[in-house]
């Protein structure tokens, strides 16, 4: 007995298992509503959410196990692009975006902005440089590209080098995301919740591999991307800004930028420094004045999408389709997913700090007396756990803007109770949150398990090694980079945003110009590409040690053109496209075979690079 | 129907042209708007500041647009010279 997975039928059912499950988890959102108009706790509510979430995606995960190659690596070709991109904007859309977003659109403004048109604008990359060519190759990850175009064992070794560096960087981030969200659901302590969310990650990915970690995805896309919708616009209609916010919240925008002056927003500054709060002193609309404003702007938004064009965990997610036109199609429906989250933070971000500070509306707690402040549930509730802090510097009674401290995090996770929504909300938005790491943290894993297993393992190792003995080694890789993730994950070293921003950087500085050029330089070859690999990790990692340890002997006194640790890539990325070209010119171009496949990966028709050599 | 080299080379052309031009349109909405977001400020657009809406939606909304777009074009470039898929 098995279910089908692949085929006509399977495919023509997707949208009606998906349509159920849709149903299924708001008519237990509703039934939660129902349990707490009815008296039941809050505690209850958000164990349930949690648990009832992460026990359909291990439902999910055991039923689509597999010992198939094609389907434990590449979801056997057959996934149809709209749920691909449901998919990938699950895979994408990590812990961070869902939590951190909207409160870094709060606090820092319009330069936070760089990351939300950072995060969508690098799929034209992806779709107009890679994704396509990649699907027309046929490999099963993102080394396998690199190690056949180019040819070469190192080479191959090189790529697996920086996936993981960049990839482990990045999961360590997710496994922390869930971490932090699983305890404070479930009431236990963070280093019991990441365990605890390692365990849900892994029996998603592990049975199944690709397949499973694809239709988990997407039931976790749905679950995120209601979690998000839904808070925004019951505030919305609850608060009188209209069904629609994301289309109508210009004038709130406005009246902030009115509000501003008055309440001393960028004049005001924090009196004290309490650890991990600050206050609102950024302005919401105005950009920073003046060139290098701009310039940082700018090369942030460059970071994140070149970035996002060379994270294998999003690459590999288009080696599912089953063809390259379906690839394609399947990077804008990718696109248009984490479209309705991201085009969605910054009208949470405005409507959550309007509702705090504007005096005629009843939410407003800036300019109101401190005592009576005091007194409200949320502002309690999250003092007591050091998230939020009111300090009255200057002693009038009054709450100033540079008297309210608060941790960016809490805007998505606070902002429901502000509005006095009930509960049930912060059950559902935890729901959201721990869907968002799950989903990213699976992608990472297992691009990275698969690269060593099928890359590392059977392409440089044992080029013998039979399938059975290839997909456990798969499985157990998934199973030791988890617990290494987790580990690191439970020392708290780097900030969420942090080790996001490097991966990306990671990520570009080695890979990007290696893909690209493969395709559509037929000149490059292997002693360019190799070149390009390691001087681009090597040169963005010394960058990054360097501007961090201005004092050491390796370390620079200043940042260059304002390039901060954020922003490491550009450096990386500059040197490995320089290797990369001054290598190529100077060692012979690549045989003539190798120039007919990349002839043949540029069309559509015709059968894979891989299946033909084969 | 035969695909010789010069209708290859055709076809490359044609793709690397809609690439450049879709790059284009990236770059200038990417980067160029960002870049003057302090004056783009001062038109109110349907109330927003006309510089934020642009890191807030605008260019959201255009890179989804435009993707839709391409991928229609890439498709009829590929149709052109007999190089799309089987359906």
């Amino acid at each position: 007995m098995g279910m089908q997975w692949e085929g006509k039928t399977f495919v023509e059912n997707l949208p009606k298992i998906y349509g159920v499950y849709t149903g299924g988890f708001l008519a237990f959102f509703f039934l939660m509503a129902w349990f707490e108009s009815m008296g039941m706790g809050a505690d209850t509510i958000g164990i349930l959410f949690v648990a009832f979430t992460i026990g359909i995606y291990a439902f999910i995960g055991i039923l689509s196990r597999t010992m198939a190659v094609e389907a434990y690596y590449v979801a056997g070709r057959s996934v149809p692009p709209v749920f691909n991109g449901m998919a990938t904007a699950a895979d994408w859309m990590s812990g961070a975006s869902f939590v951190a977003m909207a409160g870094g659109i709060f606090m820092a403004g319009h330069g936070y902005m760089a990351f939300v048109v950072g995060w969508t604008g690098g799929y034209i990359l992806v779709a107009t440089l890679m994704a396509p060519y990649l699907r027309k190759f046929g490999c099963y990850t993102v080394p396998d590209f690199i190690g056949t175009r180019y040819g070469g064992k190192l080479t191959r070794f090189a790529a697996i080098l920086v996936l993981v560096v960049a990839s482990f960087t990045y999961v360590t981030a997710q496994i922390t995301a869930t971490g932090t969200i699983a305890a404070r659901a479930l009431q236990i302590p963070f280093a019991v919740g990441v365990w605890f969310g390692l365990a849900g990650i892994l029996v998603c990915s592990m049975l199944g591999g690709m397949r499973a970690v694809t239709w988990t995805q997407v039931a976790q896309y749905i679950v995120l991307i209601i979690a998000y919708l839904i808070p925004i616009f019951w505030m919305s209609m609850a608060q009188g800004f209209g069904p629609l916010p994301q289309l109508q919240y210009g004038p709130a925008v406005e009246r902030i930028m009115e509000l501003e002056p008055i309440i001393g927003v960028g004049t005001l500054t924090a009196q004290e420094s309490i650890r991990g709060l600050s206050t609102l002193s950024t302005l919401h609309a105005t950009p920073r004045e003046g060139a290098m404003a701009a310039w940082q702007f700018v090369t942030l938004v460059a970071c994140m999408m070149i970035g996002t064009a060379s994270l294998p965990h999003i690459l590999m997610r288009y080696f599912t389709t089953p063809s390259v036109r379906a690839a394609r199609n399947s990077v804008a429906w990718s696109l248009f997913f984490i479209f309705l989250l991201y085009f969605s933070a910054p009208a949470l971000a405005t409507f959550s700090k309007l509702q705090m500070i504007d005096p005629s509306l009843p939410t407003a707690i800036i300019g109101q007396p401190i005592e009576s402040v005091l007194a409200l549930d949320w502002i309690q509730k999250w003092s007591a756990i050091g998230l939020l802090a009111i300090v009255d510097s200057n002693g009038d009674g009054i709450l100033q803007i540079n008297e309210f401290y608060l941790n960016p995090d809490i805007i998505v996770l606070a902002t429901p109770e502000m509005a006095g929504l009930p509960y049930v909300i912060s059950g559902l938005v935890a729901a959201g949150g721990m869907a968002a790491a799950m989903s990213t943290a699976d992608g990472l894993l297992l691009a990275m398990a698969n690269a060593l297993s099928h890359d590392l393992y059977y392409k440089i190792i044992d080029p013998k090694a039979e399938t059975r003995k290839r997909l456990l080694t798969s499985r157990v890789l998934l199973l030791l980079i988890g617990a290494g993730g987790a580990l690191v994950a439970s020392m708290q070293l780097t900030g969420i945003l942090g080790a996001v921003a490097w991966a990306f950087c990671f990520a570009m500085s080695g890979l990007f110009f290696p893909l690209v050029l493969g395709v559509w330089w037929k000149r490059a070859n292997r002693a360019g590409a190799l070149a390009g690999m390691l001087v681009g990790l090597f040169v963005g990692w010394w960058y990054l040690v360097a501007v961090r340890n201005p004092d050491a002997w390796y370390g620079i006194a200043a940042p260059w053109l304002g390039l901060n640790d954020l922003r490491f890539g550009i450096v990386g990325i500059t040197a490995s496209l320089i290797a990369m070209v001054v290598v190529t010119l100077l060692t012979p171009a690549p045989d003539a075979e190798t120039q007919a496949m990349v002839d043949e990966v540029r069309i559509p028709r015709g059968d894979t690079i891989i299946a033909a050599k084969q | 129907m035969t695909f010789d080299l010069a209708q290859r080379e055709a076809h490359w052309r044609k793709t690397r042209n809609l690439m450049i031009g879709h790059l284009i349109i990236w770059f200038i909405f990417a980067f160029v708007i960002h870049w003057f977001a302090a004056p783009l400020n001062n038109i109110s657009f349907f109330g927003w500041p006309l510089g934020y809406y642009m890191s807030a939606q605008g260019s959201l909304a255009i890179f989804v647009i435009q993707l839709f777009f391409f991928n229609r074009q890439q498709h009829a470039i590929d149709t052109q010279f007999g190089v799309a898929e089987d359906e």
